[in-house]
């Protein structure tokens, strides 16, 4: 029989313990930051622009682009006249870095031209891309002119297309086309989460189990506790810091996250953002803006975080209570026992790329079954919540899950038993098994 | 009286070996007892079971003449051989919680505590994190542990491993204030100078059976050779040799084997009557490290392997 007032004792101490240690304020408050300033760093990456300046001579024979190409950062354009072959021979005394030479089209109704790129180095594809992007406008304002076109019907040609789904009755919830990408996107943000946390505190649970080992704290410890309390105590103490961790993370991210964008707003008339700025519509971004947000704002809360809550409580029990058990075995020599968590980590690994499957299509047969399965519904469940899952199945998911966390915390107690007083064994699996059948 | 600890028939077997076979002994009220064994003889696993940390697979244990449950009994204190602390947490924090464990309110924890503190006169470490001590020092917050709660029983496996001379002298000096406080201890060690210092009654046990028992006296008494040890000054009789046989022999020191059934009064009445100056006279006794090594080695051979 567990003794409550001791398990209390327990919980008490290996929360306070965590909670109050520097490393843990440090991590919980820092974390954010350093995700935030990732973030930065990578926006910062993909807006590298190379930082070589390149200057372009062009013959631009037919005088198709009219004689002016707007200069790029570090892209410099001159039009040149003349015969190709003496440009050829010039070129290595200027200073440029590359002769573009565009023959006069034959047939406008080709679909065809090539633009020849005279230089000892290959253009990089960013540059190639330009090219490719500033000749095709050109040629195309060219073709509209020469062929006596009309502006206005060929741009009515362009139709954009949205899906929008309707329910059948009125009851369903009425879903719009950012629906399934607002789900998707939040569906793997939690089931990341959820990977993660399952990760970081399990192996938090594992770590404080050989640390009691390995100090001898435990045989003092189990002479006035069943050893069955002290585990439990330290997974619910454990899972108490990881459900305290991750409430502060959900308040400092989104607030951080509101400040990185503050202080990007000021910056979004910056040279850095104006190809992407220009490939949209800020009226169309604006707009896709506030539908996700009343996107996200429809998700019902009031049952995704509860239900987040417990299959992350589920989830951190079933494997904490396995690293645990992984735990108690591993001698002093912490080297020699990594191979028993594998058996655990192969689970947890691939119900995470089961997740990245599932968020594709969230009403496969593979959702279905992989959130009822116990050793990955706690990852993949989450992942589909915000997509709005059959009750049925969230209920079985739940059933499933709760009664494989009640019966792999009992049988690693079984395990924790007899390996923590196991001193200067190699402790190999088959050992383990036997270690269930052991009488008290 | 009443024993403060009885065992009947304690039978422990684990998946491949008997760990204990069929031992029984009684724990008298204030007693130093010692627990004695070669390694591997099935020690820890006897007191693991009267701590309530394993269950006896048979037989059955009584402490203060009620039969134990599987709950861990708040009489008895024990500090075992592989003992830690929590590196990370203050000494006093670490004391409470402890003695909370056991079953004491916080307040009357906290008494305790201070008292114990005060009477290694090392109150100052309360706000100490234990990493901060030494391993002798440890060794001290780890006694105050086993002892706080008042126990009946207290067992400590190896207690001075790890202790200089003086912290030894302190707490040995402690075991026999709670034991004229009507405390029993168990020691258990394969020290034999340290039990012979200190214990009254022993048991020992080889490969899990119990193969002695009884007070130190008595078993000192049934292993004796009936040989004596006489200091003296100036010289022996001249017929001395002839009369006894004599051992071994220097300028001052004798040493002689009586028959079974002589008196060493006899010896001493023959010394005095030649008017030899005797400094001292005793009977030699055998040391418990003797009769350890000799009825280890005779029950190895009397038993056959069992594993």
């Amino acid at each position: 029989m567990i003794q409550f007032t001791k398990l209390s004792l327990i919980i008490r101490r290996e929360y306070l313990s965590r909670v109050t240690r520097k490393s843990f304020i440090l991590a919980t408050l820092l974390t954010p930051l350093a995700f935030a300033l990732l973030f930065v760093i990578v926006c910062l990456i993909f807006q590298y622009q190379g930082d070589k300046s390149m200057k372009i001579a062009i013959l631009d024979e037919g005088n198709m682009l009219n004689g002016a190409f707007k200069d790029d950062q570090n892209l410099y354009f001159k039009f040149e006249t003349g015969s190709l072959e003496e440009l050829i021979d010039q070129l290595p005394e200027t200073d440029y870095n590359a002769l573009v030479y565009l023959p006069t089209i034959e047939d406008l109704y080709s679909k065809r031209l090539t633009a020849y790129y005279y230089s000892d180095d290959q253009p990089s594809p960013d540059l190639e891309i330009k090219l490719r992007e500033r000749i095709g406008q050109a040629v195309r304002d060219y073709k509209i002119d020469a062929l006596q076109l009309e502006r206005r019907q060929l741009e009515a040609l362009e139709t954009r297309i949205e899906v929008e789904p309707e329910p059948l009755t009125d009851k369903g919830e009425d879903a719009t086309r950012f629906t399934s990408a607002v789900a998707a996107s939040l569906g793997m943000g939690m089931g990341f989460i959820m990977y993660l946390t399952v990760f970081i505190y399990g192996v938090m649970v594992m770590r404080s189990v050989m640390e009691e080992k390995t100090n001898r704290i435990v045989e003092v410890m189990i002479s006035s506790v069943r050893p069955f309390e002290l585990m439990l105590g330290k997974i619910i103490g454990v899972g108490g810091v990881g459900l305290t961790q991750v409430a502060i993370w959900a308040i400092l991210i989104p607030l951080i996250g509101g400040l990185a964008q503050l202080i990007f707003g000021i910056d979004a008339n910056s040279p850095m953002l104006d190809t992407q700025a220009s490939t949209f519509n800020p009226d169309d971004t604006q707009a896709m803006i506030s539908l996700a947000l009343t996107e996200i704002a429809s998700i019902n809360w009031w049952t995704v975080l509860p239900l987040f809550i417990l299959y992350f409580l589920g989830g951190f029990f079933i494997y904490s209570a396995l690293f645990a058990a992984v735990g108690s075995a591993m001698g002093d020599d912490t080297g020699e026992g990594q191979s028993l968590t594998i058996p655990i980590t192969i689970p947890v690994i691939l119900a995470l790329y089961i997740m990245i499957a599932v968020i594709q299509s969230p009403n496969s047969n593979l959702a279905i079954w992989s959130s009822i399965f116990p050793l990955f519904s706690p990852i993949v469940m989450p992942a589909r919540l915000a997509f709005g899952p059959p009750t049925w199945e969230i209920i079985v998911s739940l059933l499933v899950m709760l009664a494989t966390a009640v019966f792999l915390v009992w049988l690693s107690g079984r395990i924790y038993r007899v390996g923590i007083l196991m001193y200067g064994k190699k402790v190999k699996l088959k050992d383990i098994g036997k270690w269930l059948f052991f009488k008290d | 009286m009443e024993a403060v600890l009885k065992l009947e028939n304690v039978v422990k077997r684990y998946s491949n070996h008997l760990a204990v076979d069929q031992v029984s002994f009684d724990v008298p009220p204030a007693t130093l007892f010692g627990l004695l064994g070669p390694n591997g003889a099935g020690k820890t696993s006897l007191i693991r079971i009267v701590t309530a940390i394993t269950r006896a697979d048979a037989g059955h244990v009584y402490l203060n003449g009620k039969k134990l449950d599987g709950r861990h009994p708040q009489a008895i204190g024990y500090m075992p051989e592989e003992r830690g602390l929590y590196k990370r947490m203050k000494v006093g924090d670490h004391l409470i919680y402890l003695a909370r464990l056991r079953g004491l309110d916080k307040a009357f924890a906290r008494e305790q505590i201070d008292y114990w503190l005060e009477k290694f006169e090392i109150t100052d470490w309360w706000s100490k994190k234990v990493e901060e001590l030494s391993k002798g020092m440890q060794q001290k917050i780890q006694f105050i542990a086993t002892v706080m709660h008042k126990p009946k029983l207290l067992i400590l496996d190896e207690p001075f491993s790890g202790l200089d001379p003086i912290n030894t002298n302190l707490i040995k000096d402690e075991i026999h204030n709670l034991r004229n406080q009507g405390t029993s201890i168990i020691f258990s060690t394969h020290r034999m100078e340290q039990v012979e210092a200190i214990c009254e009654e022993i048991v020992l046990i080889n490969q899990g059976k119990n193969i002695l028992q009884g007070k130190v006296t008595d078993i000192k008494n049934t292993f004796k050779k009936n040989q004596f040890e006489v200091n003296f000054t100036g010289t022996l009789p001249s017929d001395f040799t002839q009369q006894y046989s004599v051992i071994s022999q220097s300028d001052s020191v004798v040493t002689i084997q009586l028959p079974q059934d002589a008196d060493g009064m006899d010896v001493l009445r023959y010394l005095v009557h030649h008017q030899v100056h005797i400094r001292s006279f005793k009977e030699i006794l055998p040391s418990l490290n003797d009769i350890f090594i000799r009825q280890v080695g005779e029950s190895n051979t009397a038993l056959p392997e069992s594993f």
